[in-house]
């Protein structure tokens, strides 16, 4: 009996020098700085932001909660994030399961492939090369571009393709929450490309027809 | 013999799904003829790659 206190009194004494250790880096203060990072990333998957700043507050909460758990191999981001995609799936989950989801959506988006190749399937305007790709991704001001192009995406489109990308999840598991057939997501996916290509190229890699 | 827009299709799921061996000859032989769609392999490669490093950049 003694001992068994004096145990589970050692292993509380543990926690409590695990948690001193990432205290610091977990205290409410410290995630208030990285709350807006997070919103922007709720709301590009979300497209909501009230529902982003909510889901956001719940995973604050969670964080700080479960700080026992957070190991400092991590970055305190990376942890946060990890959280917040776990609260998005279950937003998105509920979401799946009312029947709100139209994906013969896309008419425009015909319109879009229409437009880009000709009838015989040929590009009507071929891709021109987009020069340093590589270097772009170390500008600020490219991320700002993407980030939109991305939230001008087609709702349903865009939850594919950030489901894909953004979550790295499987194209089963993407058909599987949205309820669609294997076939219909990569019509999205690939619509989702194409949209963001012509986003990208108008944009920032200044390809002007 | 694939045209561009079902090439583009075609590029875009080898992202998603493995791709048999007469698809991905299907994608080289048209590749080999068509600069424009080298461009869009290469410009959604990117994409991918972008988009998996969003979430550190925002």
């Amino acid at each position: 009996m003694l001992l068994s206190t004096a145990n589970s009194h050692s292993a509380q004494l543990k926690r409590h020098k695990t948690s001193m250790n990432t205290a610091r880096a977990i205290d409410p203060d410290t995630l208030q700085t990285h709350r807006s990072h997070l919103v922007r990333y709720a709301i590009l998957q979300l497209r909501d932001p009230h529902l982003a700043e909510d889901v956001v507050q719940e995973t604050l909460v969670a964080a700080i909660e479960s700080r026992d758990k957070f190991s400092a191999q991590s970055s305190v981001r990376t942890w946060l994030v990890g959280i917040l995609k776990h609260k998005i799936m279950d937003v998105l989950r509920k979401r799946a399961r009312e029947p709100q989801l139209d994906v013969a959506e896309g008419e425009d988006e015909g319109e879009l492939i229409d437009a880009l190749f000709n009838e015989h399937g040929r590009w009507s305007s071929p891709p021109q090369t987009w020069a340093n790709p590589e270097q772009t991704m170390e500008n600020a001001h490219f991320w700002e571009v993407f980030e939109q192009c991305n939230q001008r995406m087609p709702l349903n489109t865009a939850r594919a393709f950030m489901m894909r990308e953004f979550m790295d999840m499987t194209t089963k598991e993407i058909c599987q929450e949205l309820s669609i057939s294997t076939t219909n997501c990569w019509v999205l996916l690939h619509r989702a490309r194409l949209t963001l290509r012509e986003c990208l190229d108008l944009n920032w890699f200044g390809n002007v027809r | 013999m694939l045209n561009c827009k079902q090439n583009t299709e075609l590029l875009s799921q080898a992202l998603d799904r493995p791709v048999t061996f007469r698809e991905k000859v299907a994608m080289r032989f048209h590749l080999m003829m068509c600069r424009g769609c080298r461009n869009f392999e290469k410009q959604v490669a990117f994409i991918h790659k972008a988009a998996r490093e969003l979430p550190r950049k925002l």
